[in-house]
């Protein structure tokens, strides 16, 4: 291909009909949950992990939920369960990191 | 005076003050502008939290006042102030003395085109909170698809918008539009539903239940993003853009269905008539109450007293409430007359 010395940068527009939606009903299957977050941040904020790794279960919830990829963002979660004493919403974080990790094993 | 009472207004506000009036031992004269009573909830399928009938409401409400002198139709097209009380001509000839007035004049609705970048009036498959309930009650609508396979509704259209003039919040249409969002995913259980807000505003009782239903029982997503303008696209589907704040980054997403959540301003048609009442408006454009935190029924005139929306956008309970409280306002000031 000729150079033109630029290039296009690529969209970074979400297409909301495009979005693959099949793991996050898989996930809603195994954590009804996963459904009612309502992105309050306060898993993420009280996260030990958070601060030194940039981990959020927020963002991750919502990559699955966006069906974007969520490739090492977990690593960092000791399971502690922080999370789950703080969900205004009672979600069982805790649970839902495990299923998320069930399925994208 | 002769203890005469004129309700201004046949919606649920005045139709329930009539109904406390009566049963007080009084016999109110209820003036309605247009053809039939029960206002805007009449025209409006079912209520939230509970999904009852809104139809079954101004019907049972309409049997139950019919002990009261009802001008439907009827326009009061002029108010002079006496030294003791009010004389109104109403447009089908008749003038009376009244001794109190009360104001149940409500809203209208934003008119919903005015946002163009929404494309009300514009694409087909654009339609209002209004239109849908009209069509869940059912009356024909070409705009709504056969079987949507995508519904969006746009919170906020015309309200907290300062662009559109109205800066304050509707308070009704968040749960109206998950009522709406939660009534189509009942008829196309297959069809995807989202819902573009700004905040969600779920403060009454159940609301928030509802809220959860929603998104855990019926799948409706929630994204939180104003939406900056729909477009239509080569198959007359629309295509709707807007950020998904939560992600930051831009969103778009085809739909086969629009909702916009229009929301409530003054009712205009009332401003000749409060003026010559020498009736106040407050700062947000509806009529001024004495006291906003204490006296909400009352007005800056004696005998003249507000039930329902003409304050403000309220909700089915609370202009119910108001309504018997200025019904019971209402008697104790002939009382002391």
């Amino acid at each position: 291909m000729t150079d033109f010395g630029f290039t296009l940068s690529r969209s970074s527009t979400l297409d909301l009909q495009k979005v693959d939606e099949g793991r996050f009903e898989q996930l809603c299957r195994l954590e009804k949950g996963a459904a009612v977050c309502i992105g309050c941040g306060s898993c993420s904020a009280t996260c030990p992990a958070g601060s030194l790794s940039g981990m959020s279960v927020r963002k991750i919830l919502l990559a699955v939920r966006r069906g974007q990829d969520i490739h090492r963002m977990l690593q960092c979660c000791m399971l502690c369960g922080k999370c789950t004493m703080v969900c205004p919403r009672g979600i069982n974080t805790r649970h839902l990191i495990l299923s998320i990790c069930s399925i994208y094993d | 005076m002769n203890g005469n009472i004129v309700i201004i207004g046949g919606g649920i506000a005045g139709m329930e003050a009539a109904k406390a009036l009566l049963a007080l031992g009084h016999t109110p004269i209820l003036v309605e502008a247009s053809r039939t009573l029960g206002g805007h909830v009449a025209s409006w399928h079912k209520l939230f939290p509970d999904m009852s009938s809104a139809k079954n409401l101004t019907a049972r409400l309409q049997s139950e006042i019919s002990g009261a002198n009802i001008f439907t139709d009827t326009r009061v097209i002029s108010l002079n102030r006496l030294v003791d009380g009010y004389s109104l001509k109403l447009s089908n000839g008749i003038v009376i003395n009244a001794s109190a007035l009360l104001f149940a004049t409500g809203f209208n609705l934003f008119d919903a085109a005015k946002k163009e970048e929404y494309g009300y009036g514009v694409y087909d498959r654009v339609i209002t909170n209004s239109d849908l309930e009209a069509w869940f009650s059912g009356k024909e609508d070409r705009r709504v698809p056969k079987v949507p396979e995508s519904i969006g509704f746009v919170h906020c259209v015309g309200s907290r918008d300062l662009k559109a003039c109205n800066g304050q919040c509707s308070k009704v249409c968040c749960a109206t539009a998950i009522k709406q969002a939660i009534e189509m995913k009942e008829r196309f259980p297959y069809a995807k539903v989202y819902c573009f807000y700004m905040d969600l505003r779920l403060f009454g009782k159940k609301y928030e239940d509802f809220y959860v239903n929603a998104q855990r029982d019926y799948g409706i997503q929630f994204i939180r993003g104003r939406v900056s303008e729909v477009g239509e696209t080569f198959d007359g589907r629309l295509q709707l853009k807007a950020e998904d704040t939560l992600s930051g980054k831009p969103l778009k997403v085809c739909l086969d269905l629009l909702v916009l959540m229009s929301g409530i301003v003054r009712n205009r048609s009332i401003e000749e008539l409060s003026d010559m009442a020498g009736l106040e408006t407050d700062s947000d454009g509806f009529l001024r109450s004495a006291d906003n935190e204490y006296a909400v029924i009352e007005s800056n005139r004696p005998g003249i007293y507000y039930a329902g929306a003409c304050t403000g956008p309220k909700t089915v309970p609370e202009t119910v409430a108001e309504a018997r409280s200025a019904a019971l306002a209402i008697h104790s000031y002939l009382e002391s007359l």
